[in-house]
């Protein structure tokens, strides 16, 4: 029964109808764990010792490093099923990763470099962590930019898929040996990325961000590989009536 | 509430974050909203047309 | 078939590769000028403050290979694309990822050795003293093949593309980066007098699982290029 529902999943109709009746279901708890996550960031998690209330931006920071981590991950494997496979679903939902991977990227970078401002008095450093991130927001922006180049989407998703997994087995190489070169002229500051232990009630806000920003990748990315589905199945007749019967 | 609003004097820092944040997450939602709706009046446009002749 | 006929055809496309490229001697010295011309834009930029030179060195000379190294990559499968040969390579009998190698191996005969062979003049220009220019020459003989390989993924990738020398370079330039960080870092840490055995089993490493893992990314990259 699993295998029928995956093999039905990956005609472009069902799946478009099915995220259609999926998402208000996961749109609402994604904004109750988001407000929740607020609320114990923002309000109920104490000021820091060190770092007074500026550390509250981890609790945008932190979630959006890991996501950008996390959806590259998911972005690779789709490309891989996409290759193996010939899953249009697969291609659709690589590409739509990698948009909003990049975004994640982003808002990680800018989240960090403004938490450094008033702990190191600069407006960027180049610790180990915030150096992988912007390597890694270049892998996304290639991937993006060569899906672009490429006119037909079915070419332009195997091109983007191997360059994906071949991203992949490099980010752990890239992340080693930039943590390995940001040690090599590190001064006597500690990262202040890195707590050595973090109290309950700060940690509660953050695993609340992580759970909502996964929900909403989740979310997000049905939106997008719908967008994209209709795009590439314009010609279909399902389509055409749906856009009629609007 | 002001004391909220003044995260202890890194107002500035902290807000900013959340704001852009909040304008990437929005931008994410809305982005698909709209090309979702556009791309479906583009396509019943064309079959009019094609019905048309 | 037989591996037999695939090593032949192997030493058949390095040999095809190396004559053509002698025959056009002058365009194999451009990467050449391109390297030495970029390092020496660097005094020009920063100032030649000697100390300051020779502190940077290693890192000018490398990051100048690695922009050397792009802008040469499109050469291995431009003129074999135009004319129709990179089809027949990926419809014959023979593992495309042996073409490719050979193709790869063919590409660092021709620009990577060169830039190993120029290293100690660029040294000479950045007030690099000898003992580090020995160490930077091991890691540019060790490095400058990765470049070659992982660079050759790119390049299949985009050799389809009426504008891929631009996207070429976004796709590939992170991915030089542990290489560039490790190679820079011996000469740096040599230079101090401090062992270097972690850095080469680091380029080592990479040198290994390059030439294992990119061939068959190539191969495959080619094959979605040209469908």
């Amino acid at each position: 029964m699993i295998s029928r529902f995956f093999h039905q999943l990956g005609s472009p109709r069902y799946f478009y109808r099915f995220s259609g009746s999926l998402l208000p279901w996961l749109a609402v708890p994604c904004a109750v764990l988001m407000l929740a996550g607020l609320y114990q960031g923002l309000v109920v998690a104490p000021t820091d010792y060190q770092q007074g209330d500026s550390y509250r931006i981890i609790y945008i920071h932190v979630p959006s490093a890991w996501m950008s981590l996390f959806i590259y991950m998911v972005m690779a494997g789709a490309g891989a099923i996409a290759l193996i496979w010939h899953m249009k679903l697969a291609e659709v939902i690589a590409i739509s990763s990698a948009h909003i991977g990049a975004s994640f990227t982003f808002l990680a970078l800018i989240t960090g470099s403004i938490w450094g401002k008033p702990m190191w008095g600069t407006w960027w450093v180049w610790d180990a962590r915030l150096t992988s991130e912007l390597i890694l927001l270049f892998l996304y922006l290639g991937v993006i930019a060569l899906y672009n180049a490429i006119d037909d989407k079915r070419t332009a998703a195997r091109a983007t898929a191997i360059l994906s997994i071949v991203g992949v087995v490099n980010i752990p190489i890239i992340h080693y040996s930039v943590e390995w070169w940001n040690t090599l002229h590190q001064g006597p500051t500690v990262t202040k990325f890195d707590a050595p232990s973090i109290d309950m009630s700060m940690l509660i806000p953050l695993l609340l961000m992580a759970a909502a920003f996964k929900l909403y990748y989740v979310v997000v990315v049905l939106m997008r590989a719908r967008c994209e589905l209709l795009e590439r199945e314009r010609n279909t007749q399902w389509v055409n009536e749906l856009a009629a019967s609007k | 509430m002001n004391e909220f609003f003044h995260m202890g004097g890194y107002a500035f820092y902290v807000w900013t974050s959340y704001a852009i944040a909040l304008v990437v997450l929005v931008l994410n939602v809305l982005v698909p909203l709209r090309n979702r709706r556009r791309l479906l009046a583009t396509i019943a446009r064309r079959a009019r047309r094609a019905r048309r002749t | 078939m037989n591996s037999a006929s695939s090593s032949a055809a192997f030493v058949l496309l390095l040999r095809r590769d190396l004559i053509l490229a002698f025959r056009r001697r002058s365009e194999m010295l451009n990467p050449l000028l391109f390297f030495v011309l970029v390092t020496a834009l660097f005094p020009l930029g920063i100032g030649a403050n000697p100390v300051l030179l020779k502190a940077i060195a290693q890192g000018v000379i490398w990051v100048a290979a690695l922009l050397a190294s792009l802008l040469s990559l499109d050469a291995v499968f431009r003129s074999d694309f135009d004319d129709g040969s990179l089809e027949q390579y990926l419809l014959s009998s023979h593992p495309v990822s042996v073409l490719v190698l050979a193709k790869v191996l063919a590409h660092w005969l021709i620009t990577g050795l060169p830039l190993l062979i120029i290293a100690p003049l660029l040294g000479v220009l950045l007030d690099l003293p000898w003992d580090s220019i020995k160490i930077l020459m091991l890691t540019l003989a060790l490095g400058t093949p990765v470049l070659s390989l992982i660079g050759s993924i790119g390049v299949a990738l985009t050799v389809g593309l009426r504008r891929g020398g631009m996207i070429l370079s976004l796709l590939v330039l992170p991915l030089y980066i542990p290489v560039l960080i490790f190679a820079a870092n011996a000469v740096e840490t040599a230079a101090a007098g401090l062992p270097i055995t972690a850095h080469l089993s680091m380029l080592v490493g990479l040198l290994v699982l390059a030439l294992s893992l990119s061939p068959l990314a190539t191969a495959a990259a080619l094959r979605v290029s040209l469908s």
